[in-house]
């Protein structure tokens, strides 16, 4: 599995340290426990086309998210996270 | 028929051409009692405890592929039960138990084989490790015994005791411990349910879950719609798409583990061994091949491959440990889906479906759980309610806080 880096380009998935899925939304601090429960533990687990956090720890150390197909492991897009959570500085 | 040395004496007249076959082809049924989702090592042997503890024979297994398909054929085969949480220590107690008399149980060859499980350590901290979790085992019952380097060194004579950053100071063994035929397994439990009655519907996935008011109704497969009473879902990897089928979300997520086999030579080593400093497992199967395997990729997958970085990873941590390997060339390699729980421990349980059970979460430590998993899984859905063993492995303990993590690692299923 190759990862194309916006920053570095391409490089081999063991440069990338893995946290997983990049759409689960963090609750309010005040959310109720279901809600967090939610977050902390249950997943949507996609097979097929899903959004990961993975951060180029070997590389440039940006926080990326990659979409990519956990059934055939094919890369979709790389975005950095920042920018695709509509973040700022 | 049963299989005994008669049966192989007779069947040697006529060259072997005459053996039945080990189960049948049956056409599904419209309706079932029970169905059990999955033929893996999980989903076989709930069925035959079904048929055989609670009488319940109006059953159906609906596999997707072949039986044992999936990860029942693609482990490393290792059993054992050196486990230190109390919600762990009974159940997979009673797993190797079932393993020892599992073979005259279904009369069935599954080369049960206790060589002993030696778990190495590399530092005094890691002793003492050793100690507490072999003390908690024998508190519980449950074999174990503390070695100190020059009782490993005469059993693993090949291995490197002198690695200059992890020398191996001694290892927690289990002699009970050992490994199994995996595809064996599979077999024998199908046999065994089949013989009682149970129809094992193969190249029949499941692609949907009919609940009525609350109660499942029945499941949509390929080969059509089967109705039932009550479904039991044992899919392993695939848990949470197929429970997502009923609505439900579950605490896993789906990860790809590797195993590694060299080409045959003679005996080399006698034990299962595994690494203190890495991760890393191996033994050699009778064939004479090493089977060797290492940690997950770290990544979601349903892609039943891994890729480079583990294999090398995996080749050097074995390669510190027995240098003489080196020369060995590795054979084949293969990927299984596992479903990664949120605290590394399984799941089975009734679900907010009245009717629906739930069999996973059994990480890449679910081939040696086969048997009480079956045991346990077919007892809960007899009688509606958990056995005393598998009562920790609930649905709800994420939110009610009582998780169960044998490495304190936290909801990160890659690294439990
Ligand atoms: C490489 C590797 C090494 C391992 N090593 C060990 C080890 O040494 N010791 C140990 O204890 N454990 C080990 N494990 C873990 C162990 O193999 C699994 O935890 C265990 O086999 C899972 O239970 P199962 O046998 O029921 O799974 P599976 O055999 O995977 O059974 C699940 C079945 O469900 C079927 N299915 C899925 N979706 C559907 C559907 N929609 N409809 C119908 N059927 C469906 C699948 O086709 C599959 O046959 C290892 C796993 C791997 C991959
Ligand atoms: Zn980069």
């Amino acid at each position: 599995m190759r990862i194309p880096c916006p920053y570095c380009g391409e490089r081999g998935n063991e440069e990338f340290l893995y946290l997983g899925s990049a759409v689960l939304e963090r609750p309010a601090p005040d959310a109720s426990a279901e809600a967090w429960v939610d977050y902390v533990h249950m997943r949507d687990n996609p097979r097929g086309p899903g959004a990961e956090f993975m951060q180029h720890v070997q590389g440039c150390r940006a926080w990326l998210i990659v979409r990519r197909d956990t059934l055939t492991h094919a890369i979709l897009s790389v975005a950095p996270a920042r920018a695709a959570r509509g973040g700022g500085a | 028929m049963r299989y005994s040395v008669f049966s192989l004496i007779r069947n040697a007249f006529s060259g072997h051409t005459d053996w039945p076959a080990a189960w049948r082809e049956p056409e599904p049924r419209a309706y079932y009692d029970t169905i059990i989702v999955g033929g893996g090592g999980h989903g076989l042997a709930t069925a035959y405890y079904l048929a055989k503890e609670h009488g319940v024979t109006d059953l159906a297994v609906v596999e997707k592929g072949y039986l044992g398909s999936g990860n029942v054929g693609r482990n490393t085969t290792i059993i054992r039960s050196n486990y230190l949480m109390p919600a762990n220590t009974g159940f997979y107690e009673w797993s190797l138990k079932l393993w020892e008399g599992l073979e005259q149980d279904f009369n069935f060859n599954a080369m049960v084989s206790q060589r002993g499980v030696l778990n190495l350590f590399h530092s005094d901290a890691q002793r003492d490790a050793s100690a507490r979790r072999g003390n908690a085992m024998r508190l519980n019952g449950v074999d174990a015994e503390l070695l100190d380097r020059e009782q490993v060194r005469r059993m693993v004579p090949l291995l490197d005791m002198e690695n200059a950053r992890f020398p191996v100071k001694g290892g927690l063994l289990q002699p009970r411990g050992g490994t199994v035929r995996h595809d064996a397994v599979a077999w024998g439990y199908a046999r065994g349910a089949d013989q009682r009655g149970v129809d094992l519907l193969q190249n029949c996935e499941v692609t949907g879950i009919r609940v009525q008011d609350g109660r499942v109704v029945g499941v949509e497969t390929t080969r059509g719609f089967i109705g039932a009473r009550r479904v039991g879902l044992a899919c392993a990897g695939h848990s949470s798409h197929v429970a997502a089928m009923a609505g439900l979300r579950l605490p896993i997520e789906t990860h790809v583990l590797q195993a590694f086999v060299s080409e045959g030579v003679k005996p080399v080593l006698d034990q299962v061994v595994t690494y203190g400093a890495g991760h890393f497992y191996i033994s050699q199967s009778d064939k004479g091949g090493l089977v060797f395997g290492g940690d997950l990729d770290g990544y979601n997958s349903y892609a039943q491959r891994g890729n480079m970085p583990v294999v090398e990873e995996v080749m050097e941590m074995g390669l510190q440990l027995f240098p003489a390997f080196s020369r060995l060339r590795y054979v084949r390699q293969w990927g299984g889906v596992m479903d990664m729980s949120m605290d590394g421990s399984p799941i089975i349980d009734r679900t907010p479906i009245a009717g629906l059970y739930l069999n996973c979460g059994w990480c890449y430590g679910g081939f040696k759980a086969t048997p009480a998993s079956g045991w346990c899984f077919a007892w809960t859905i007899a009688k509606d309610e958990p056995h005393r063993l598998n009562a920790g492995f609930r649905l709800d303990r994420f939110a009610t806080g009582h998780v169960i993590d044998e490495k304190g690692a936290g909801t990160t299923p890659n690294l439990h």
